[in-house]
């Protein structure tokens, strides 16, 4: 018995021992995603962050130092998130952390980050709780969140003669957010709009054929959808088969970004009206250079993942030149308010509630060639697609 | 009416797939006892199959049948290769190492279809032919889930004709009712074990497959197709193929129609029904009852309380583990932390697995019970660590006794099975009640009193409960309750004629085995800060299994301590690694197949030999 425990013992310490503690000479910085999740957002995203840190790599690094990205995969799983979070801050030394997908793995990270007071850069999570009902000192975010991206359909759904809506959401935080933030700013802009049938699928365990029948028994003159992944391929297909969308406009977060749209193939739905990435369609010099590079290293488009990872290590980057020391402090100092070009423009990281500027495209589904793509769009900044900044200040915990 | 027609026969076609690989799953339980946790990854390997043969062969009705029917036939070859390889070597385990070894196996067909087919999610091509809609009574209805409303009772019908005419079915039926004796007959075992085994993973593979024009494949088909084809077995009861047709059937309509009325809680109301049946009918819908199988022939050996020599290493390690946080850097104290943490949770369930007998494989629902106690403990009460902690326990306890009420009459698969849908019902009402449980997102902010969270205070703070709470489950063991649990265990009838109470003394084990789960869910809670439903999740539950296996399944506390810690480390250390779920799968294998005593037993025996060894050397 003796032995064995002391084996075991042994290995603890050999577990906790390992990890070196970050040298002089380089920087480094956690990144925690749902690699194995869904890889076809997060590949694509660590195509993107890859190609930006070659760059600055190239560039000679950070003032000199290396830039380090230690990355590991949460597997979509909250609990994982927080582990591995806990090992990168205590066992790697990272000055920073940033990442996830899912808004329950980025509120998870952003209650790790307050209680340990470490900088979360949240990349990909819309949550809206992120940056505001739960928001706090060490949390920022990059993407245009669920209410702006919601704020952006439902200027345009506000302009359709339809004032049934039904809704079709799965059902964890983003889903929720997002019809609550629609039905909200929908309602505002047009009070007599009702809402007469609401569905909650699992996220990725949707029953399609039955939830196509029951939003259509509900007969509802326009549906809104927040369902993506798989989920999304499953409704589409269900829904185009069995007549759901003939005779009504679907207004839909998220579904225009190739990495959702493309699986679709000829099937996609056309004249729905989409948040989205027409990406080879942006024609500014900013996204021109950024779209050849990434296809000079990967040999394939860019696709929205690419785009957020290569602008969250651009982001990354210019906090690191700027910031004075690594302190977390510091840093958050440095972020609020901090400017830096993007292949989207100049994006500023709001001080008020640390929300970034990028925007989104918005545009109308259409099939050319057999290819499904993006049409009618247009470039919708995040800074008009915000609340007035008194509303973000009651909706944001004091400090 | 036309709308309710099209929905049922909606609910009709989904259940004919399901059914299929319930089908599969049944058949092979019926005659081999093996609950083959790897099934929804063979259904998960078809599918992907098809989807690829389908991409390969000509355009058209030909290419597109051939792909289904080549895949799943592919997947019965497959299934072939892994009963000969792997399967084989099990059989006269007891089912907790079947379920290991079967969960290690769907770790790495995972990480197989991963490889050939790549992590994107593959939405597969409509059948040519059966890609239109007609119009029943005025609602569309896709040809092809008409088609499919047929398949599941033709191949009820075949299995049934199969059954019943054929000489090969009479062998099968023969062997589900007495193994033994079959064999004693002539009937060659092994080959028709074989067979039985290709069949399912032929049904699985089929099922899997004829879902591709209807479901996006993605690589977490596996665990969400098992958790519900368990769910149509044990409803539809264990080996029979017409109750899984039932179940199946059961099942999905009460999903069609209760979208309609409760679309926030489908996941709910399925676990639900499940639970009521097996309340009434533990046996399922259409299943036998069976006795249980007996206790496993290597727990027969005695228990003897530790020498001197193993108490003196164990004050030596206790010490180590005080003086830890000086030794070694923080991220191992996290670590060490959650080693502990998980010795705990099963050294509670190898209480139930080992002294007691009792096969849980919904463990988690504890753990779970306890987590989520002490968050909303935290979270709602604003109550502090300890009394949150308090409140951790006593809701497992409670939850405990009110399973040990419904169970103690049931005895081994029974028990096991009811054991797994207690816990997926907690763990769907973690995930839908969402106003108490925050649904997928969890409790966030649950960390311990500010006196408390300085990380070494916690780590010691965690160190002494566990301490205290094996030495309680320690002395339990050898105490004369511990004797009464194994008297019960080893032979009933004798236990009872001695004035002992099975039944009672059943649900006094649950409750201690459920409030030490409790207490190690609390602190997990607190350790992490957070809960989420995976605290109750069967995967959970599985990996406390594992845990006790690795650590073995005799003896009265340090097999699961060191099962844990092994466990813990293997997977922080593996999860860095792309291949993390080969690693941990490939582990589990090797054990369960190489070292079937566990890492104790094993090592005992190697002692042992060498002892041995050196004892004919000297004489």
């Amino acid at each position: 018995m003796s032995s064995r425990r002391i084996l075991c013992a042994a290995l603890f310490a050999l577990a906790g021992a390992a990890p070196a503690m970050a040298a002089d000479h380089e920087i480094r910085i956690g990144e925690i995603n749902s690699y194995s999740r869904i890889p076809a957002f997060t590949e694509p995203y660590r195509r993107g962050w890859r190609l930006a840190l070659e760059e600055i790599e190239a560039a000679g690094g950070i003032r000199g130092r290396k830039l380090v990205v230690i990355d590991r995969d949460d597997a979509g799983k909250p609990a994982n998130a927080v582990r591995i979070a806990e090992e990168l801050v205590r066992g790697e030394g990272v000055v920073l952390l940033m990442g996830g997908f899912f808004s329950n793995v980025g509120l998870a990270l952003s209650d790790f980050a307050r209680r340990y007071r470490v900088l979360y850069l949240a990349t990909e999570p819309l949550s809206d709780a992120l940056v505001w009902s739960k928001g706090h000192r060490y949390t920022f975010r990059l993407r245009p969140s669920t209410w702006m991206q919601a704020h952006m359909l439902a200027a345009a759904a506000a302009g359709l003669p339809a004032r049934r809506w039904a809704t079709v959401a799965p059902n964890y935080a983003y889903g929720k957010d997002a019809v609550a933030a629609f039905r909200e700013i929908l309602q505002g802009l047009r009070p007599e709009v009702t809402f007469v049938a609401e569905q909650w699928p699992p996220l990725f365990k949707i029953d399609a054929g039955v939830v196509v029948r029951a939003l259509a028994a509900a007969d509802p003159e326009a549906i809104y959808n927040v369902t993506f992944g798989s989920d999304l391929a499953e409704f589409v297909r269900e829904g185009r088969l069995r007549g759901l969308f003939e005779g009504r406009t679907v207004v839909s977060l998220l579904t225009g970004e190739p990495e959702y749209l493309e699986p679709l193939g000829a099937e996609a739905p056309e004249g729905w009206i989409v948040t989205g990435y027409p990406w080879d369609a942006v024609d500014t010099p900013e996204h021109r250079r950024f779209r050849e590079a990434y296809e000079r290293r990967w040999g394939e488009h860019p696709y929205m993942g690419s785009l957020v990872g290569y602008t969250a290590m651009k982001a990354v980057a210019a906090l690191l030149e700027k910031a004075p020391d690594l302190d977390t402090e510091t840093l958050v100092d440095t972020l609020e308010g901090l400017e830096f070009d993007s292949p989207v423009g100049r994006i500023r990281f709001r001080a008020l509630d640390h929300q970034s500027t990028m925007g989104t495209w918005v545009g109308r589904l259409a099939v050319r060639d057999g290819r499904p793509v993006m049409v009618d769009w247009r470039y919708a900044d995040g800074a008009d697609h915000l609340p007035p900044d008194e509303v973000v200040r009651r909706l944001r915990p004091a400090e | 009416m036309g709308f309710f027609l099209v929905q049922f026969l909606t609910g009709l076609a989904s259940a004919s797939a399901l059914f299929l690989v319930a089908a599969g799953l049944t058949l092979v339980f019926g005659v081999t006892r093996i609950v083959n946790f790897a099934h929804g990854s063979l259904a998960m390997l078809g599918a992907y199959l098809a989807w690829a043969l389908v991409g390969v062969l000509p355009a058209g009705p030909l290419g597109w049948w051939g792909g289904i029917l080549v895949a799943a036939l592919a997947v019965a070859l497959f299934g072939l290769l892994v009963e000969v390889v792997v399967l084989r070597r099990v059989y006269g385990a007891p089912e907790i190492f079947q379920l290991a070894t079967t969960f290690g196996l769907a770790l790495l067909i995972e990480d197989l279809v991963r490889v050939l087919f790549g992590p994107a999610d593959r939405l597969g091509p409509r059948p040519p032919g059966l890609a239109g809609t007609v119009i029943l009574l005025g609602e569309p209805m896709p040809t092809y889930d008409l088609f499919l409303v047929f398949v599941g009772p033709a191949v009820l019908g075949l299995l049934w004709a199969l059954a019943r005419r054929t000489r090969f079915g009479v062998l099968v039926r023969a062997a589900s009712e007495d193994r033994e004796m079959a064999a004693a007959l002539g009937v060659d075992e092994r080959r028709l074990f074989s067979a039985v085994f290709a069949l399912g993973a032929f049904l699985a593979g089929l099922g899997g497959a004829l879902q591709l024009p209807r479901e996006t494949l993605h690589l977490e088909m596996d665990l969400e197709v098992i958790v519900e084809v368990f769910l149509v077995t044990v409803l539809g009861g264990m080996g029979s193929i017409p109750g899984a047709f039932l179940a199946a059937v059961l099942i999905r309509e009460l999903e069609a129609f209760g979208i309609l009325l409760f679309p926030r809680i489908t996941l709910v109301l399925a676990f639900l029904v499940m639970a009521v049946v097996l309340v009434v009918r533990p046996q399922g819908l259409l299943g036998e009852t069976e006795t249980g199988s007996g206790p496993d022939p290597r727990l027969l050996r005695p228990l003897r309380p530790a020498g001197s020599r193993a108490r003196l290493a164990t004050a030596l390690l206790v010490g180590l583990l005080v003086l830890l946080p000086w030794l070694v850097p923080p991220y191992g104290l996290v670590l060490a932390t959650d080693v502990m943490v998980f010795a705990l949770y099963a050294a509670s369930l190898h209480l139930l697995l080992g002294p007691a007998g009792l096969v849980s494989f919904g463990h988690a629902a504890y753990f779970g019970l306890g987590a989520y106690g002490a968050a909303l403990a935290v979270d709602r009460l604003g109550l502090g660590t300890f009394p949150a902690l308090a409140l951790a326990v006593a809701a497992a306890t409670l939850g405990a006794l009110l399973f040990g009420a419904v169970a103690r009459r049931l005895a081994g698969v029974y028990f096991a099975m009811l054991s797994l849908a207690f816990a997926a019902i907690l763990w769907a009402t973690a995930v839908q009640w969402d106003e108490l449980t925050g649904g997928d997102d969890g409790i966030l902010g649950v960390w311990p009193d500010p006196r408390l969270s300085p990380l070494v205070v916690w780590y010691e703070l965690v160190l002494v409960l566990t301490v205290l709470a094996l030495v309680l489950l320690r002395t339990l063991i050898f105490a004369p309750f511990g004797l009464a649990l194994r008297a019960v265990r080893d032979h009933p009838v004798r236990a009872a004629t001695l004035g002992l109470r099975p039944g009672a003394l059943r649900v006094a084990v649950l409750a201690v085995a459920g409030a030490l789960a409790g207490l190690a869910g609390g602190l997990h809670a607190f350790a992490k800060g957070s809960v989420f439903p995976d605290v109750l999740h069967v995967a959970r539950s599985v990996e406390g299994l594992v845990a006790v296996l690795l650590g073995g399944l005799h003896g009265a506390g340090a097999g699961p301590v060191i099962g844990a810690a092994v466990f813990v480390l293997l997977e922080d250390w593996a999860s860095r690694l792309p291949w993390w779920r080969t690693v941990v799968g490939g582990t589990i294998l090797l054990v369960t197949v190489a070292m079937p005593e566990g890492i104790t037993g094993g090592l005992a025996r190697l002692a042992g030999r060498w002892r041995r060894r050196v004892r004919e050397a000297e004489g």
